[in-house]
């Protein structure tokens, strides 16, 4: 099913996980739309900085980031999972919104509090976060405990 | 701090910049990217190779003949603080985009700090209106990564517990779509009915709201004694009242002009968008996860799928209307059928043991001991698992490191995806349908937040 060089691991769940470079993401993304998975139902952003040596297919380098896109298929009832490597300091990957205008929310969500850049996304802005909010709160190094919490009552730095 | 605090009123400027969502708000046309110009006026087929039409993106349109105008976050109709960014040209919808995170408490981070056991009080609360559906959701991704079987009895309970769940969520829906189209006394009917389901939960649980009822392993308690006559004078009502609501809204003329027609979707569009729940069913797509993927006992009830043909308003609203009435036939197979036998698995590792046996039993007393200060460990994996909710499909990712806590849990919350479809769903209709429009997407903001 997937194209030839994706990897392909035993997912939990009994769905399908490929593991695609960043390269094969969007293409295979798109061989798998046109194979009849009419919609992507979730995208989301793992920050695996204390876990850096996890079990992966042999073959894939592991980086910190990860993400996360689950398809579905309505005709044949099925799932399928892809985890691609999106790089350790600058994360980035190919925006699905071209395949998947659905995506567009979950994408800005995934880099609000992620941090990871989608490219090709029209309009990649922070979603949850307020606009001068500094840092991606679901970082593994963005210590929860340790922020002031910020009101945008106080008086400001200004 | 150095400075005296400047009152906000002497500098007006810092009230606007302090108030600005900044790049999130709706922008003039003269600062917005066409592609993000399409995105706002809800084209979405562009992307299946239709390309943009200039007229129906009206480019030539200028700033100064349209009017951006800010609708919440705190309007009544916006189902709690969605704001809703237009642009009016006189009084019909050109352009929208949602403002949201108001509501943004970081729960996906809290989560990772929580151990399995707590994790349920978490995520039940996010979707605030189906409480049971979101522990559930939780619950089975927890028990699939731990590779546990939960008891016979206690699926059944879940069962009936997510329906009458469910029934309870469209009833408020009812009630607030009633309300927003001007039916107050409907406002009045769905909360008066939806207390009689909010009473046998607090029998049943202890809570009206979060529950905290669906656990990993099973369910917090057995149901009551005499559950059956409470479940069944809970259907009769219910189900005769929705005849009334027949008379009341169905046939009215007055609610039937508003609905009929305004705001439809096609069934490619909604999949594009990714839309689940009765918004996509309402164009005609029988995809409901209880049947077409079934979980818990699904599969051994009889219940019928509620598509729509047009994919307007008026459809969204019959559909969850008659799924009230196919969740009541789903409880009574669940009253005739329920199984005997434990109400969560007796496991050790997972489940805590009954409090009489702590003070009987030493391995009882260190199995209570550790469950309560550290949690069970999960194995190292990833599960990704979806069951339907009142709005959609309610999804949950865990990731496992082999810990008490999950490493990382990413909750896929329908009405938040949903909201996508909004702009698309006004786009030309006037700002009474735009109403109308929120009111029938249904979203929750505890879940589109998180």
């Amino acid at each position: 099913m997937a194209p030839p060089g994706v990897v392909i691991g035993d997912a939990l769940a009994a769905d399908l996980c490929c593991f695609p470079t960043r390269d094969q993401y969007f293409a295979l993304v798109r061989s798998f739309k046109n194979d009849a998975f009419e919609m992507c139902i979730d995208v989301c952003g793992v920050d695996y900085l204390l876990h850096m040596e996890r079990p992966l297919p042999e073959g894939i380098v592991p980086t910190r980031f990860e993400v996360v896109t689950n398809l579905l298929s309505l005709s044949k009832r099925q799932r399928v999972r892809i985890r691609v490597q999106a790089g350790d300091d600058e994360p980035e990957v190919a925006s699905l919104f071209e395949l998947y205008p659905g995506v567009e929310a979950m994408e800005r969500e995934v880099f609000d509090l992620m941090g990871i850049l989608f490219s090709g996304h029209p309009d990649l802005t922070r979603i949850l976060m307020p606009e001068d909010w500094e840092g991606h709160p679901l970082r593994k190094d963005y210590g929860a405990g340790n922020v002031p919490v910020q009101f945008k009552e106080a008086p400001g730095p200004r | 701090m150095s400075e005296p605090t400047v009152r906000a009123i002497e500098r007006l400027d810092l009230l606007t910049a302090e108030t600005s969502e900044g790049a999130q708000e709706l922008q003039r046309r003269e600062f917005t990217k066409p592609s993000e110009l399409g995105r706002e006026i809800g084209a979405v087929l562009l992307a299946n190779d239709l390309h943009i039409d200039p007229t129906q993106v009206d480019l030539e349109r200028r700033d100064d003949e349209t009017m951006i105008i800010n609708m919440g976050p705190s309007h009544p109709s916006t189902h709690g603080v969605l704001r809703l960014m237009l642009e009016l040209d006189g009084e019909y919808v050109l352009r929208c985009k949602p403002v949201i995170g108001y509501l943004h408490t970081g729960m996906e981070k809290t989560g990772e700090e929580l151990s399995y056991i707590q994790g349920a009080t978490n995520v039940t609360r996010m979707d605030y209106l189906s409480p049971v559906i979101n522990e559930l959701n939780y619950s089975l991704a927890v028990e699939k990564l731990l590779g546990i079987e939960v008891p016979e009895r206690a699926v059944w309970i879940r069962m009936l517990m997510s329906e009458l769940n469910r029934i309870s969520s469209h009833l408020v829906w009812m009630a607030t779509n009633g309300m927003d189209l001007g039916s107050t006394s409907m406002m009045i009917y769905g909360l008066r009915e939806r207390e009689l389901i909010l009473a046998f939960f607090e029998k049943t649980a202890g809570l009206r709201m979060n529950l905290n009822f669906v656990r990993p392993g099973g369910v917090a308690a057995d149901l009551p004694d005499g559950w059956q006559d409470d479940v069944r004078v809970i259907c009769d009502t219910i189900l005769e009242r929705t005849y009334e609501y027949d008379q009341l809204l169905t046939g009215q003329p007055i609610f039937r002009q508003r609905m009929i027609g305004v705001a439809p979707i096609t069934a490619e569009e909604a999949l594009a968008l990714s839309v689940t729940g009765p918004v996509l069913r309402s164009t005609g797509v029988p995809w409901d996860l209880r049947r077409t993927m079934p979980y818990l006992a699904y599969d051994q009830v009889e219940f019928d799928v509620i598509v729509g043909t047009y994919g307007d308003n008026f459809d969204r609203y019959s559909i969850r209307l008659n799924e009230i009435r196919e969740s009541i036939r789903i409880v009574r197979q669940c009253v005739d059928m329920m199984p005997r036998g434990d109400y969560r698995s007796q496991d050790p590792k997972v489940t805590p043991p009954p409090r009489a046996r702590i003070g009987e039993s030493m391995e009882a007393l260190i199995h209570h001991f550790k469950l309560f200060t550290e949690g069970f460990h999960v194995p190292v994996g990833e599960v990704y698992s979806a069951v339907e909710s009142p709005r959609g499909e309610i999804g949950c990712y865990i990731v496992s490191d082999g810990g008490a806590k999950p490493y990382r849990l990413h909750v896929r919350g329908p009405s938040f995806v949903n909201l996508q479809a909004i702009a698309l769903l006004m786009r030309g209709g006037s700002v009474s349908d735009a109403i109308t429009t929120i009111s029938t997407i249904d979203p929750v903001l505890g879940e589109v937040d998180r």
